[in-house]
């Protein structure tokens, strides 16, 4: 019964809106994210929830998986860092708010000291850890071997390695051209762009949130929900045909699921207007084509009005412009989701004449 | 009596060869063990206490550098054994496993490799959450990002190796992204506007797919080009970005602290 409603729950227009929801709420409530009591609570929590859910054959049978275990350790050092990162930003802020400076500019962390032994036993305590981890887990588990290379006969589902699979799942919702190299190479400038757009000249050297809380949250939001998240999903519940399935469902093979999705251009031209659709491909995506441009650039005014007034003056054109395209080109993931999901909208922008998908 | 035999050797002519400074229990001969010795004169002398601590910078870093080594050591151990052609590839990996007792260099290999992914990932989250990236260590962040990527296409290229059914669709998979790339893939948007007369400039026969590939598939072609990318031409780009990275590091301040 309980299982039963994970499994509904999971499906990711569910599961995603609770994950924002939630992460929504956390950057609310630092004040209560960024205590010990929290921490401690959410550890018990998610080991209880984690240990229930092992138990379960049919869950335990995917994450048991050699090749799946990496991303349990993923999941932990998320949770872990995630939760530490809040932690120390709130102690920091609460102590700033105080008038005094961030822990790590305390007089007494301040004083240098000596690399040798403070720095290299550190190093060497780590490599030793790590060490020791990595022999335990090749003891254990053996490195998966399957079948002999075969071109002739594809496996289902076959995946990427477990590090690509946020890419992969954004296939579901965007053609490979723009999940597989548009998106990955914005995310990548995106990246390098970060310290030429970011000027607040604060928050350097010491975890903060308050300082930072536009920075923080729009990394964040990218990190955990466009890439952890869907990362997740693209493991554990995407099965054969990459059909979802819930955590606790088995991956029959015969799952049938409706494919009704349908183009902004049939929805518009068939549903609204009643016809045909035209013959002159300009035509018929006209209103793709507005909505599309009208994403990239109409929006920009209506954002600089309502919020982005303080930025351009601080940032200058140049940077608010480009930070505007990098924030835009991210929540096109999230819209285009939502849009399927509750439209059940294929393409807004369908060109297949020019292999032009969006 | 331990004590005396620990002077007796320190005192050796062997001994002060290797070492030219005694043992780095006071301030001149602490500074000389790290300012002497090639690995260690990676680090700075002296350094702010806040850097050191395990609570600010997790070690994620240093782990990372530390699993790229240990994944150079046992990759070279592989390479003994292991030919990079489709006749033989699959079998090595076979011998690798069952002729070897008590063998688990493809495991440490291979966990390493996923680790070093986990690793790097989260020290770019800490980097960040401590707004390291913030002047001076724009640039620093930038080889980070380069890095970064790196680490995820040695994973990627050495996924392929092992030769079964895991490696060649998950690569191709990976691969037939590349297909869709805007006017280079064969597939991409604007590739079929390039056209002259009745000739295709960008095909499936010379497309980024194929440059990457060898082929039009995932074949032999594919597997040396990938045991080239993965043994030799990555590794040494990282060595010399990671270089470049450390040197950074020391040059703009050393681990980021409050102004």
């Amino acid at each position: 019964m309980i299982k039963a409603a994970i499994n509904v729950l999971a499906t990711p227009v569910y599961s995603f809106s609770i994950f924002i929801a939630l992460f929504y709420l956390a950057l609310k409530r630092i004040d209560i994210v960024g205590t010990k009591k929290f921490g401690l609570g959410l550890l018990i929590f998610t080991l209880v929830v984690f240990g229930w859910m092992v138990a379960d054959p049919i869950f335990f049978s995917i994450i048991s998986l050699p090749d799946n275990i990496p991303i349990i350790i993923l999941n932990a050092l998320v949770f872990w860092s995630t939760w530490y990162a809040l932690y120390k930003g709130h102690q920091n802020d609460l102590r700033i708010e105080a008038g005094e400076p961030p822990i790590e500019g305390t007089p007494e962390n301040r004083e240098k000291v000596w690399a040798w032994p403070n720095l290299v036993y550190t190093e060497l305590f780590c490599g030793i850890i790590c060490t020791v981890f990595l022999i335990v887990w090749a003891i254990f588990f053996k490195a998966p071997l399957e079948e002999p290379a075969n071109p002739t006969w594809a496996p289902n589902p076959a995946k990427a390695p477990w590090y690509f699979l946020g890419l992969q799942e954004m296939l579901v919702y965007f053609d490979p051209w723009m999940a597989g190299v548009v998106l990955p190479g914005i995310i990548v400038v995106g990246l390098i762009a970060i310290p030429f757009l970011d000027i607040n000249p604060k928050g350097n050297g010491y975890y903060t949130f308050k300082e930072r809380k536009f920075a923080i949250s729009s990394f964040l939001f990218g990190w955990l929900a466009l890439w952890v998240y869907l990362i997740q999903v693209g493991t554990f519940l995407r099965g054969p045909n990459w059909t979802f399935y819930g955590p606790f469902e088995f991956w029959d093979f015969h799952k049938v699921v409706a494919e009704n999705n349908i183009n902004l251009s049939e929805i518009v031209w068939i549903k609204f207007f009643n016809r045909a659709l035209p013959k002159n491909i300009f035509v018929r995506e006209m209103f793709g084509l507005v909505a599309t441009f009208g994403y990239l650039f109409g929006l920009i005014p209506l954002i600089t009005k309502k919020w982005g007034k303080s930025y351009l003056e601080r940032m200058g054109s140049i940077r608010y412009y480009i930070m505007l395209f990098l924030v835009l080109s991210m929540m096109s993931l999230p819209i285009k989701m939502y849009l399927r999901w509750f439209f059940n909208l294929k393409y807004i922008l369908a060109m297949p004449e020019f292999e032009l998908n969006l | 009596m331990s004590e005396g035999f620990a002077k007796k050797v320190a005192n050796t002519q062997v001994w002060k060869a290797i070492f030219r400074h005694g043992p780095p229990n006071n301030a001149r001969n602490r500074a000389a063990v790290v300012a002497g010795n090639v690995f260690l004169h990676l680090h700075p002398i002296k350094l702010k206490k806040s850097g050191v601590q395990l609570g600010y910078t997790w070690c994620m870093g240093g782990l990372t550098f530390f699993i790229f080594l240990s994944l150079t050591v046992t990759g070279v151990l592989l390479m003994f054994y292991y030919r990079p052609t489709a006749e033989y590839a699959f079998t090595d990996i076979i011998g690798l496993r069952e002729h070897v007792p008590l063998g688990i260099m493809r495991e440490l290999h291979r966990w390493g490799a996923h680790l070093m992914v986990i690793t790097v990932w989260i020290h770019m989250f800490r980097v960040f959450m401590t707004g390291s990236y913030k002047p001076p260590r724009e640039f620093n962040w930038g080889v980070g990002v380069i890095l970064l990527i790196l680490t995820m296409l040695l994973s990627f290229t050495g996924y392929l190796l092992p030769w079964d059914q895991l490696a060649i669709w998950a690569i191709t998979v990976g691969s037939n992204m590349a297909k869709a790339t805007p006017f280079l893939g064969n597939g991409g948007p604007g590739a079929a506007l390039a056209k002259i007369g009745d000739f295709v400039m960008v095909s499936d026969k010379n497309d980024v797919r194929f440059q990457l590939l060898g082929g039009r598939f995932v074949g032999e072609a594919a597997l040396l080009r990938f045991y080239i990318l993965h043994c030799v031409f990555i590794p040494l780009v990282v060595a010399v970005l990671i270089a470049v990275h450390f040197w950074r590091v020391r040059k703009d301040g050393g681990i980021s602290a409050p102004l």
